[in-house]
């Protein structure tokens, strides 16, 4: 799950990253609005925690603006003004959910776990696929009902598959998902992770297409 | 009490008797004159009348004219008719026994027995007589008084009723007065509306609108209030929020690493929130408090105190020119030290680690330069206002240096300006006196 965090105060910013990612997610931070609307523009994220009140605007505009072109990335809202009124009009701008200042770590992981969730047309809180159940917010997975152990980029790497199975991801999309932009990438951990993965959970789970990258086998 | 009703009623009494008194000075004057030229035509005509029924000289008067009772205004004229030898021929009842004039001819005033008389006097040197006719004074005085008194009596009876009409009519006529109070009487301290001045008379619109415009600027300033209030909520909320997400990474990190990151982060927050908490503070106790006694303070001397207390990070150089010592300015020692402080903790912040910081004395009083990004020019009119933090903020900065700054100048007495170098990059801030 890659999340673009958008928060001007370093402590809150630093800590949102840190605590997104110790839960599963690959987290991108910006502190103004000028960056959130390049790496919005450049990258796809799978939700957005956004702050209202920015340096350079105002976090409700960004959102307008990403409306209204039809952008449909889940928006969740972070502010200090908890006026009902601030509430509704964040709402109403396109905001999938608000959380007022200050919050629970958990729940606002929570939140965003569950608005990523619904972006992707998905109601139920797991992924299955064939005997595979993944549990994002445990970052559990099962295997006809046995525990397997995964490192949290293995987990990243199957999540990604499993969103969709029967498309195939390519290379670089796996990647996305995995790293930052602040983030070094190596050349083969794709491979290592999808190695080790197969070793895991079995050698017929995840195809490989030549040339064009991964995919889990589809609904028959 | 000072009470219009009250007032408006003396004043009102006070000009209707002045001229009620006038009225009856004026009708007392002119009825005396007229009431004199009646009777002195009633005298002239007596006289002649007395005359032209004497035949001459020798008339023989009754013996004892008839008596009658002496009461009111009957036997007003006594008339007497001398021989022109100076012998009482004839007089009338009650007429006293001496010349009542002199022997001329005409109108005459004598005091007769001590009463004043006044007389006619026909002198007829055919028939050998003089006929005089008169009346005594003290009657006509009183015939003036009793017409007076006739006509001032009922007016006196008038005062208690017209008082009492003129007292009510004012409190008909300052009703509206009163509505008006009653309305804002009963209004609540939230109630700010504007009382409606359209159905108020004219003379009470300038008052209402002076309590409208005193409602505008109370309502201003209570707006003002909140708005500082929302923002002092937001700027203490994102720390603690910082705060609390960094405790839960804390307490939940998978590994030493990331909990001694959190613990750090946590240091950082509670020290900027500190100082975030310190210049709310300062700022609150800015606008509360009392102006000081102007106090001559070496301004020099703070600046290297301030520099001393807060010193710059290994890059950053202070340097403050010599000829600042002994510079003393008016206006509380601690007013100047808030201003000089935050006008170096801001330049000290914004200099990204290196460069010089330069205090200069100025013709009206001293300045600030420093080789940070400066302000973007159409942020400078803004960077003054609460919580305004512009593109180029500080980590560590709580908009509310410049704030601060700008309020203590104001109380020092002076002017604070902010502008860019043109020289290079960087801000000048100039602190002025007038």
């Amino acid at each position: 799950m890659r999340i673009l965090v958008v928060e001007d105060d370093p402590v809150l910013l630093n800590g949102l990253k840190v605590g997104l990612g110790l839960s599963g997610a690959t987290v991108d931070e910006v502190s103004t609005c000028a960056d959130a609307r390049a790496a919005l523009a450049s990258s796809r994220f799978d939700a957005v925690v956004l702050d209202l009140m920015l340096p350079d605007g105002s976090g409700l505009e960004l959102l307008a603006a990403l409306r209204a072109r039809d952008d449909a990335t889940p928006v969740l809202l972070l502010t200090a003004l908890d006026d009902t009124g601030d509430r509704v009009r964040g709402l109403d701008a396109g905001a999938d959910d608000y959380l007022g200042k200050p919050f629970d770590l958990d729940e606002l992981a929570a939140r965003v776990r569950a608005i990523a969730r619904r972006g992707h047309g998905r109601a139920g809180p797991t992924l299955k696929a064939g005997g595979l159940e993944l549990d994002p917010a445990t970052l559990s997975a099962t295997l006809d009902g046995h525990a397997v152990t995964l490192s949290r980029r293995e987990f990243a790497v199957l999540s990604a598959l499993m969103e969709r199975p029967g498309i195939i991801r390519s290379k670089a999309e796996i990647e996305e998902r995995l790293y930052g932009w602040q983030e070094e990438v190596e050349s083969n951990t794709v491979e290592v992770h999808i190695h080790n993965l197969r070793s895991k959970v079995g050698r017929g789970v995840i195809e490989t297409v030549r040339g064009l990258g991964y995919r889990l086998p589809g609904p028959q | 009490m000072n009470s219009l009703r009250r007032r408006l009623f003396l004043i009102l009494l006070v000009a209707t008797g002045a001229i009620w008194l006038c009225a009856a000075a004026w009708t007392t004057l002119s009825s005396r004159s007229e009431l004199e030229r009646v009777l002195d035509t009633r005298l002239q005509e007596a006289a002649r009348m007395v005359h032209s029924l004497v035949a001459d000289g020798n008339v023989t008067a009754a013996a004892q004219a008839p008596a009658f009772s002496d009461t009111g205004y009957e036997r007003q004229l006594s008339c007497q008719i001398w021989s022109l030898g100076g012998k009482l021929v004839a007089r009338s009842s009650g007429a006293p026994d001496s010349a009542l004039s002199g022997p001329d001819e005409g109108f005459s005033q004598r005091e007769v027995n001590g009463e004043d008389w006044r007389v006619y006097t026909i002198l007829d040197t055919d028939k050998g007589v003089r006929v005089m006719v008169g009346d005594r004074s003290g009657l006509r005085d009183r015939l003036v008084r009793d017409l007076v008194a006739g006509l001032l009596g009922p007016l006196v009876l008038v005062v208690p009723l017209l008082g009492l009409l003129i007292w009510v009519s004012l409190g008909r006529g300052l009703r509206p007065l009163e509505t008006v109070a009653t309305d804002i009487a009963q209004r609540d301290g939230e109630d700010m509306r504007a009382v409606s001045p359209a159905d108020a008379p004219i003379e009470v619109r300038p008052l209402l609108e002076a309590l409208n415009g005193l409602f505008r600027k109370v309502e201003a300033a209570r707006l003002h209030e909140r708005e500082v209030t929302a923002f002092a909520a937001h700027e203490l909320r994102t720390p603690l929020a910082g705060l609390k997400t960094q405790a839960q990474i804390a307490l939940s990190a998978p590994d030493g690493a990331t909990r001694e990151g959190a613990l750090r982060q946590i240091l950082v927050s509670v020290d900027r929130t500190a100082r975030l908490v310190r210049q709310l503070l300062a700022l609150a106790k800015l606008e509360a408090d009392p102006p000081q006694a102007p106090e001559w303070v070496d301004a020099g001397a703070l600046l290297r105190e301030i520099a001393q207390q807060s010193p710059p990070p290994a890059g950053v150089t202070v340097l403050i020119d010599a000829d600042l010592d002994g510079l003393t300015r008016p206006g509380g020692r601690e007013a100047l030290h808030l201003v000089l402080r935050n006008l170096h903790e801001n330049a000290v912040e914004h200099m990204g680690g290196t460069g010089l910081i330069r205090w200069r004395r100025t013709p009206d009083g001293l300045c600030v330069e420093d080789e940070g990004p400066g302000i973007p020019q159409e942020e400078l009119p803004r960077v003054m206002e609460r919580f305004y933090r512009g593109r180029h903020r500080s980590a560590s900065g709580s908009g509310l240096g410049l704030t601060i700054a700008s309020l203590a100048a104001a109380r020092a007495g002076a002017r604070l300006r902010l502008e860019n170098r043109t020289d290079r990059s960087g801000l000048r801030a100039d602190l002025a006196w007038s």
